[in-house]
Protein backbone atom coordinates (compact mmCIF):
# COMPACT_ATOMS: atom_id res chain seq x y z
CA UNK A 1 0.00 0.00 0.00
CA UNK A 2 1.02 3.58 -0.95
CA UNK A 3 2.06 5.59 2.01
CA UNK A 4 1.62 9.29 1.82
CA UNK A 5 3.48 11.77 3.22
CA UNK A 6 2.96 15.44 3.12
CA UNK A 7 5.96 17.61 2.67
CA UNK A 8 5.68 20.33 5.62
CA UNK A 9 7.09 24.02 4.95
CA UNK A 10 10.53 25.40 6.43
CA UNK A 11 10.47 26.34 9.65
CA UNK A 12 12.09 28.89 12.56
CA UNK A 13 12.09 26.14 15.36
CA UNK A 14 15.16 26.26 17.67
CA UNK A 15 18.05 24.32 17.14
CA UNK A 16 21.26 23.42 18.88
CA UNK A 17 22.45 26.56 20.70
CA UNK A 18 19.75 28.71 20.64
CA UNK A 19 17.95 29.58 24.16
CA UNK A 20 14.67 27.38 24.33
CA UNK A 21 11.49 29.47 24.69
CA UNK A 22 9.91 29.17 28.42
CA UNK A 23 6.28 29.00 28.39
CA UNK A 24 4.06 27.86 31.82
CA UNK A 25 1.33 25.18 31.26
CA UNK A 26 -0.26 22.77 33.50
CA UNK A 27 2.01 19.88 33.82
CA UNK A 28 -0.55 16.57 34.08
CA UNK A 29 1.36 13.48 36.25
CA UNK A 30 -0.44 10.64 36.98
CA UNK A 31 -2.42 12.10 39.77
CA UNK A 32 -3.25 15.89 39.76
CA UNK A 33 -1.65 18.50 37.52
CA UNK A 34 -0.21 22.14 38.23
CA UNK A 35 0.84 25.25 36.32
CA UNK A 36 4.70 24.57 35.81
CA UNK A 37 7.45 26.44 33.95
CA UNK A 38 9.99 24.36 31.51
CA UNK A 39 12.25 26.58 33.45
CA UNK A 40 11.55 24.87 36.59
CA UNK A 41 12.15 21.66 34.56
CA UNK A 42 15.64 22.36 33.35
CA UNK A 43 17.24 24.01 35.96
CA UNK A 44 17.44 20.61 38.08
CA UNK A 45 18.58 18.26 35.65
CA UNK A 46 18.49 18.08 31.60
CA UNK A 47 14.73 17.92 29.75
CA UNK A 48 13.59 15.73 26.75
CA UNK A 49 10.67 17.52 25.63
CA UNK A 50 8.84 15.69 23.12
CA UNK A 51 6.05 17.34 21.04
CA UNK A 52 3.50 14.96 19.75
CA UNK A 53 -0.22 14.60 18.15
CA UNK A 54 -3.41 14.89 19.90
CA UNK A 55 -4.02 11.91 22.59
CA UNK A 56 -5.47 8.83 21.04
CA UNK A 57 -4.22 9.55 17.63
CA UNK A 58 -2.26 6.59 17.18
CA UNK A 59 1.18 8.64 16.48
CA UNK A 60 0.89 9.52 20.57
CA UNK A 61 0.24 5.99 21.40
CA UNK A 62 3.51 4.75 19.21
CA UNK A 63 5.59 7.73 20.55
CA UNK A 64 5.19 7.19 24.47
CA UNK A 65 5.09 3.41 24.12
CA UNK A 66 8.41 3.33 22.09
CA UNK A 67 9.84 5.99 24.84
CA UNK A 68 8.54 3.74 27.57
CA UNK A 69 9.86 0.53 25.89
CA UNK A 70 13.06 1.98 25.49
CA UNK A 71 13.57 3.14 29.02
CA UNK A 72 14.20 7.16 28.92
CA UNK A 73 12.98 6.93 32.19
CA UNK A 74 16.46 4.93 33.26
CA UNK A 75 18.68 8.21 31.75
CA UNK A 76 19.18 11.22 34.45
CA UNK A 77 17.02 13.18 32.46
CA UNK A 78 13.21 14.70 32.90
CA UNK A 79 10.97 13.29 29.91
CA UNK A 80 8.23 15.78 29.52
CA UNK A 81 5.23 15.58 26.55
CA UNK A 82 3.26 18.27 25.71
CA UNK A 83 0.21 18.07 23.17
CA UNK A 84 -3.26 20.10 22.91
CA UNK A 85 -5.26 17.83 24.60
CA UNK A 86 -6.96 18.70 28.06
CA UNK A 87 -5.36 17.61 31.32
CA UNK A 88 -8.36 15.27 32.06
CA UNK A 89 -7.29 13.23 28.46
CA UNK A 90 -3.70 13.03 29.65
CA UNK A 91 -4.75 11.61 32.76
CA UNK A 92 -6.48 8.92 30.50
CA UNK A 93 -3.41 8.30 28.20
CA UNK A 94 -0.57 8.06 31.13
CA UNK A 95 -2.82 5.49 32.32
CA UNK A 96 -4.08 3.53 29.04
CA UNK A 97 0.14 3.98 28.16
CA UNK A 98 1.17 2.33 31.45
CA UNK A 99 3.24 5.47 31.99
CA UNK A 100 2.46 5.98 36.04
CA UNK A 101 5.92 4.24 36.66
CA UNK A 102 8.25 5.77 34.31
CA UNK A 103 7.05 9.90 35.75
CA UNK A 104 6.62 10.75 32.56
CA UNK A 105 4.67 14.26 33.07
CA UNK A 106 2.66 15.89 29.64
CA UNK A 107 2.04 19.44 29.27
CA UNK A 108 -1.40 20.40 28.36
CA UNK A 109 -1.90 23.18 25.62
CA UNK A 110 -5.35 23.49 23.94
CA UNK A 111 -4.72 26.61 22.24
CA UNK A 112 -1.61 25.41 20.31
CA UNK A 113 0.28 28.18 22.32
CA UNK A 114 3.81 26.44 22.47
CA UNK A 115 4.09 25.28 19.53
CA UNK A 116 3.81 28.98 17.76
CA UNK A 117 5.95 29.83 19.97
CA UNK A 118 8.55 27.21 18.73
CA UNK A 119 7.11 27.88 15.42
CA UNK A 120 6.23 24.25 14.99
CA UNK A 121 2.15 24.49 15.12
CA UNK A 122 0.47 22.43 12.12
CA UNK A 123 -3.05 22.51 11.23
CA UNK A 124 -4.80 19.70 10.45
CA UNK A 125 -6.59 19.39 7.19
CA UNK A 126 -10.26 18.18 7.94
CA UNK A 127 -10.40 19.18 11.44
CA UNK A 128 -11.53 23.04 10.96
CA UNK A 129 -10.03 25.15 13.63
CA UNK A 130 -8.08 22.19 15.37
CA UNK A 131 -3.83 23.17 14.92
CA UNK A 132 -1.28 21.20 17.03
CA UNK A 133 2.65 20.65 17.25
CA UNK A 134 4.19 19.04 14.66
CA UNK A 135 5.90 16.13 16.29
CA UNK A 136 9.09 17.12 17.48
CA UNK A 137 11.80 16.65 20.26
CA UNK A 138 14.21 18.59 22.27
CA UNK A 139 16.83 17.71 24.24
CA UNK A 140 17.05 20.86 26.93
CA UNK A 141 20.64 21.30 28.82
CA UNK A 142 20.60 22.83 32.91
CA UNK A 143 21.26 26.67 31.08
CA UNK A 144 18.22 26.73 29.50
CA UNK A 145 19.79 25.80 25.67
CA UNK A 146 18.65 23.39 23.14
CA UNK A 147 21.50 20.46 22.77
CA UNK A 148 19.82 18.79 19.85
CA UNK A 149 16.54 19.04 17.83
CA UNK A 150 14.58 16.97 15.51
CA UNK A 151 11.04 18.73 14.01
CA UNK A 152 8.86 16.49 11.42
CA UNK A 153 9.57 17.89 8.20
CA UNK A 154 6.51 15.72 6.37
CA UNK A 155 3.62 14.20 7.84
CA UNK A 156 3.10 11.75 9.37
CA UNK A 157 6.91 11.84 11.10
CA UNK A 158 8.18 9.81 13.89
CA UNK A 159 11.14 10.38 16.06
CA UNK A 160 14.36 8.71 14.99
CA UNK A 161 14.82 7.09 18.46
CA UNK A 162 17.93 5.69 17.92
CA UNK A 163 19.43 9.12 16.63
CA UNK A 164 17.35 10.73 20.04
CA UNK A 165 19.25 7.65 22.40
CA UNK A 166 22.41 8.36 21.16
CA UNK A 167 21.93 12.41 22.04
CA UNK A 168 20.40 11.56 24.80
CA UNK A 169 23.93 9.42 26.03
CA UNK A 170 25.84 12.40 24.20
CA UNK A 171 24.54 15.14 26.55
CA UNK A 172 24.38 13.77 29.62
CA UNK A 173 28.19 12.73 29.31
CA UNK A 174 29.30 16.13 28.04
CA UNK B 1 10.60 32.67 41.14
CA UNK B 2 9.33 32.34 44.69
CA UNK B 3 7.19 28.50 45.28
CA UNK B 4 4.10 29.60 47.22
CA UNK B 5 4.32 28.13 50.70
CA UNK B 6 0.25 26.97 50.06
CA UNK B 7 -0.75 23.93 48.04
CA UNK B 8 -4.08 23.71 47.57
CA UNK B 9 -5.89 20.04 46.20
CA UNK B 10 -8.99 21.37 44.11
CA UNK B 11 -11.85 19.67 41.51
CA UNK B 12 -12.24 22.14 38.18
CA UNK B 13 -16.03 23.52 38.89
CA UNK B 14 -16.17 22.92 42.79
CA UNK B 15 -17.75 25.00 44.76
CA UNK B 16 -16.33 24.12 47.94
CA UNK B 17 -12.65 24.65 46.71
CA UNK B 18 -14.10 27.96 45.29
CA UNK B 19 -14.71 28.99 48.64
CA UNK B 20 -11.25 28.26 49.70
CA UNK B 21 -9.67 30.55 46.53
CA UNK B 22 -11.80 33.17 47.34
CA UNK B 23 -10.37 33.50 50.82
CA UNK B 24 -6.73 32.83 49.83
CA UNK B 25 -7.45 35.30 47.21
CA UNK B 26 -9.05 37.85 49.89
CA UNK B 27 -6.45 37.60 52.44
CA UNK B 28 -3.81 37.90 49.20
CA UNK B 29 -2.40 34.86 50.43
CA UNK B 30 -0.13 33.39 47.66
CA UNK B 31 -1.17 29.78 46.63
CA UNK B 32 -0.19 26.52 43.93
CA UNK B 33 -3.34 24.82 42.51
CA UNK B 34 -3.17 21.21 41.61
CA UNK B 35 -6.19 19.50 40.32
CA UNK B 36 -6.62 16.32 40.92
CA UNK B 37 -9.17 13.79 39.12
CA UNK B 38 -13.19 14.14 39.21
CA UNK B 39 -12.84 10.00 40.20
CA UNK B 40 -13.42 10.25 43.97
CA UNK B 41 -11.34 6.39 44.04
CA UNK B 42 -8.54 8.32 42.20
CA UNK B 43 -7.80 10.69 44.47
CA UNK B 44 -4.71 8.88 46.10
CA UNK B 45 -2.38 12.49 46.22
CA UNK B 46 -4.95 13.56 48.81
CA UNK B 47 -5.43 10.50 50.21
CA UNK B 48 -1.96 10.23 51.34
CA UNK B 49 -1.90 13.63 52.76
CA UNK B 50 -4.94 14.15 54.55
CA UNK B 51 -6.67 10.25 55.19
CA UNK B 52 -9.39 11.64 53.10
CA UNK B 53 -10.42 11.72 49.33
CA UNK B 54 -12.19 14.76 49.76
CA UNK B 55 -11.15 18.25 48.23
CA UNK B 56 -10.53 21.02 48.99
CA UNK B 57 -7.60 20.15 50.74
CA UNK B 58 -4.25 22.10 52.18
CA UNK B 59 -0.76 22.11 52.70
CA UNK B 60 0.47 24.93 54.60
CA UNK B 61 4.74 24.95 54.53
CA UNK B 62 4.84 27.89 56.63
CA UNK B 63 3.24 25.91 59.73
CA UNK B 64 3.52 22.47 58.42
CA UNK B 65 -0.55 22.05 58.90
CA UNK B 66 -2.54 19.54 56.24
CA UNK B 67 -6.05 19.79 56.42
CA UNK B 68 -9.04 18.97 54.75
CA UNK B 69 -12.71 20.10 54.72
CA UNK B 70 -13.43 23.47 53.27
CA UNK B 71 -15.16 25.46 56.57
CA UNK B 72 -12.28 24.06 58.37
CA UNK B 73 -9.56 25.28 55.75
CA UNK B 74 -11.35 28.53 55.70
CA UNK B 75 -11.19 28.84 59.93
CA UNK B 76 -7.45 28.21 60.07
CA UNK B 77 -6.42 31.12 57.03
CA UNK B 78 -8.49 33.62 58.29
CA UNK B 79 -7.34 32.75 62.09
CA UNK B 80 -3.51 32.50 60.43
CA UNK B 81 -3.21 35.24 58.01
CA UNK B 82 -6.30 37.31 58.88
CA UNK B 83 -5.43 40.86 60.08
CA UNK B 84 -4.99 39.77 63.87
CA UNK B 85 -3.22 36.41 62.84
CA UNK B 86 0.06 35.02 63.84
CA UNK B 87 1.24 34.87 59.86
CA UNK B 88 -0.90 38.61 58.62
CA UNK B 89 2.45 39.54 57.49
CA UNK B 90 2.79 36.98 54.61
CA UNK B 91 -0.45 38.02 53.31
CA UNK B 92 -0.93 40.96 50.98
CA UNK B 93 -4.45 42.12 50.78
CA UNK B 94 -5.72 41.88 47.41
CA UNK B 95 -5.33 45.56 45.60
CA UNK B 96 -9.02 46.85 45.61
CA UNK B 97 -9.86 47.59 41.86
CA UNK B 98 -12.59 50.13 42.57
CA UNK B 99 -16.23 49.33 44.56
CA UNK B 100 -17.18 49.03 47.76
Amino acid sequence: MEFDVVDLPETEHPTAGDEVPVFTRPLVNAEYWDDVSLADLYEDEPVLLVFYPMDGAFPATYIWNELRDRKFDEYDLTVVGLSISTPYEHESFIEDRTLEETGFRLFSDPTNGVAKQYDIAHSLDGMAGISEPRPATFIIDTDGIVQYSWVAKEWPAFPDYDDLESAVATELTA
Amino acid sequence: MSEPVITLYRLQACPYCERVVTVLSDLGVEYQSRFVEPMHSDRDAVKRLTGKRTVPAIVDENTGVTMAESANIVEYLEGMYGEDGPLADNGQPAVSEGGA
